[in-house]
């Protein structure tokens, strides 16, 4: 058994709704796991029901061999960040971290030691006598963070804690709660609905949908190798360009071009699916790309355009090439990689 | 700098109010400087007249009633017990009652939070024969704790605690969780310090309240050593004059004057918190 193991979890709220469906998991000591989905997939609840804030309708969580579903939140020797921080106002930043050794009955000692180390770790030291209304936004959220580790907790859990930061802070404070953690080496569950997020922290990714996993992996895994149309849709930026097609006797018929010998047994209706950054430039053209708008990146160019059947295409190009708005591109698809998905079900087929 | 007429408009209009506010306890103090046959032959008094000292004197000290038994400092400190009870009771039984309300999600919480809300269309003064009978079927007459109890039970402040529960942040509790807090220290730890402002305010409205009671009083006591201020302004300093009951002018505006005392202390002692309620933004 791993240290944290979830067995055929599910949640139904008094109203009915299924937010989380039998769910599986396990997470290792050590491992930062990530939850990505859209807002409302269930990827919160699934969460705050290992924190404890939510009842667990069905099935069984166990973390570190003890079967943690009646256990009230305060003996689960969990730690969570919130998404708005949750500080405590009106005390200060020591006081925040010291307030959950407090009501273990530590002694004044121990819990000084702790909170200076857990203060110098994060960079705080200098606003222990602050209130959190006088820190700013990073400020605030090292202090959520050193409230969570000063407890030395067997878990943390992240509750979507970057959002609230601008988006220069946020990347700084993702490589930060990266860098933390491997120092720290807890186990992490973090949760996002931003995919960068979760592609750049997570040793292990799960991606939910309607209070589904419907995937789970490392991030790169699941970058090369979605298994159905959501999680290609979802991870990955630019988003996938997804075409209508249709197969007879391994020949992928789209609405142009052709794709011979393909990988796949499947026939009938399918979506097939390229990322844009895995296109290019070639005579023998595949696609024929009419280029209405060019984004310049600096290091990259997104060029999006419309196709014959006036469907709108992203390709991404270095940033070198220069590409006028008007232009007729011929496209190739670098190295086969496109994906297949069956149009009724969504799963890859190839 | 230029001063605009607008200002000069606004500035007029607020020296009237206060004006308006002031003259009257100018007028009061000034008479209670004069002696009696003074004021009940020539009227009010503007100017200080010079039996200040006496008039204090005697409200402080002599005894006064039918059995002469009570002084007015007597009065002042049952006042003062009985709003102090009045004040302390009500912030704390709203403060937890409303807690109850908004933090534990029984299924009667809405029906009993307006089954309190009710509470509002009935004051005391309209329960005044029921409460009466409970009360003294209870032994409680001529008691503090009678002349408290029956007026601790407060809707408004109850409403105004929930509503500023309400306002606080469910992560604010989960996290508190999540650091072991139970019911009890989430609420002495966090909902207590968090609305001390509101404390504050809700204490000076109570006491004012409590300090300013007279039907209830009048009703609850009949022992002389139980009266509060507001009785006593009316049934001491009455002298026989041929037969005739005259008031004793001057020594009941020393009196008004002295009864205007605490709460003026109170509500100086506990402004900076109370106008901070009263505006309260910081969360």
């Amino acid at each position: 058994m791993s240290f944290l193991d979830l067995k055929n979890v599910t949640k139904i709220y008094p109203n009915g709704t299924k937010a989380v469906h039998e769910t599986s998991l396990s997470v290792d000591e050590g491992e930062f796991m990530v939850f990505v989905g859209p807002s409302g997939c269930g990827k919160s609840t699934l969460l705050r029901m290992v924190a404890g804030l939510e009842d667990i309708t069905e099935g069984d969580i166990n973390l570190d061999g003890k079967l943690i579903n009646e256990v009230d939140p305060s003996e689960r020797d969990v730690a969570m960040v919130f998404q708005n921080y949750a500080l405590y106002p009106h005390m200060n930043v020591y006081n925040n971290l010291a307030y959950g050794l407090k009501n273990r009955g530590i002694d004044k000692e121990t819990i000084e030691q702790k909170v200076n180390d857990a203060a110098k770790l994060l960079q705080i030291s200098d606003y222990l006598q602050r209130k959190p209304s006088m820190l700013s936004g990073g400020q605030r959220q090292r202090v959520a963070m050193g409230r969570a580790i000063v407890r030395n907790p067997k878990i943390f859990l992240f509750d979507e804690p970057l959002s609230n930061l601008d988006a220069k802070l946020r990347i700084q404070m993702r490589l930060e709660i990266k860098k933390l953690q491997q120092k720290v080496g807890v186990t992490s569950i973090f949760v996002t609905h931003d995919q960068v997020e979760a592609m750049t922290l997570a040793d292990r990714l799960a991606v939910i949908n309607n209070g589904i996993i419907e995937q789970l992996g490392t991030p790169i895994e699941i970058y090369d190798n979605p298994k159905s149309l959501f999680v290609a849709g979802f991870i990955g930026s630019p988003q996938m360009n997804f075409l209508d097609g249709n197969i007879k006797n391994k020949t992928l018929s789209a609405e142009g071009f052709e794709i011979k010998d393909i990988d796949s047994d499947f026939e009938g209706e399918v979506k097939l699916g390229i990322r844009p950054e895995h296109l290019s430039q070639s005579e023998n053209s595949l696609i024929n790309l009419k280029v209405d708008l060019v984004e310049q990146l600096g290091s990259d160019n997104l060029v999006y355009g419309q196709l014959k059947d006036k469907k709108d295409f992203c390709y991404r190009c270095p940033g070198n090439l220069t590409i006028e708005k008007g232009a007729d591109l011929s496209l190739n698809i670098e190295n086969n990689k496109y994906y297949i998905f069956d149009k009724s079900t969504g799963k890859r087929v190839n | 700098m230029k001063i605009k007429p607008l200002q000069i408009i606004a500035h007029i209009i607020l020296i009237l109010g206060v004006l308006l506010m002031v003259v009257p306890i100018w007028i009061s103090f000034a008479s209670s400087s004069h002696d009696s046959v003074t004021i009940l032959t020539e009227g009010m008094k503007f100017h200080l007249g010079d039996q200040l000292a006496r008039n204090y004197n005697e409200v402080l000290n002599e005894k006064g009633g039918w059995s002469e038994e009570v002084t007015a400092a007597k009065m002042f400190i049952n006042s003062f017990i009985m709003a102090l009870g009045i004040a302390t009771l009500k912030v704390v039984i709203s403060a937890m009652s409303a807690y109850a309300l908004v933090y534990y999600r029984f299924k009667l919480a809405v029906p009993i939070f307006w089954l309190i809300f009710i509470t509002l269309l009935v004051p005391l003064e309209v329960r005044i024969f029921p409460s009466y009978k409970i009360v003294s079927d209870l032994g409680l007459t001529n008691s503090y704790t009678g002349l408290i109890l029956p007026l601790v039970a407060s809707a408004t402040a109850t409403f105004f605690f929930r509503q500023f529960y309400k306002t606080i942040p469910d992560e604010l509790l989960e996290s508190a969780k999540l650091d072991g807090a139970n019911a009890w220290s989430f609420f002495i730890d966090f909902l207590v310090p968090l609305s001390k402002t509101m404390i504050a305010a809700m204490f000076i409205f109570m006491f004012v309240y409590g300090y300013s009671q007279y039907l209830w009083p009048l009703i609850m006591t009949t022992a002389e050593e139980y009266w509060t201020v507001v009785m006593g302004m009316k049934i001491i300093y009455t002298e026989s004059y041929e037969g005739v009951a005259l008031p004793r002018t001057a020594e009941r505006f020393a009196y008004i004057i002295l009864s205007m005392i605490p709460p003026v202390l109170v509500v100086v002692f506990l402004q900076k918190w109370f106008i901070k309620g009263l505006i309260q933004t910081e969360k």
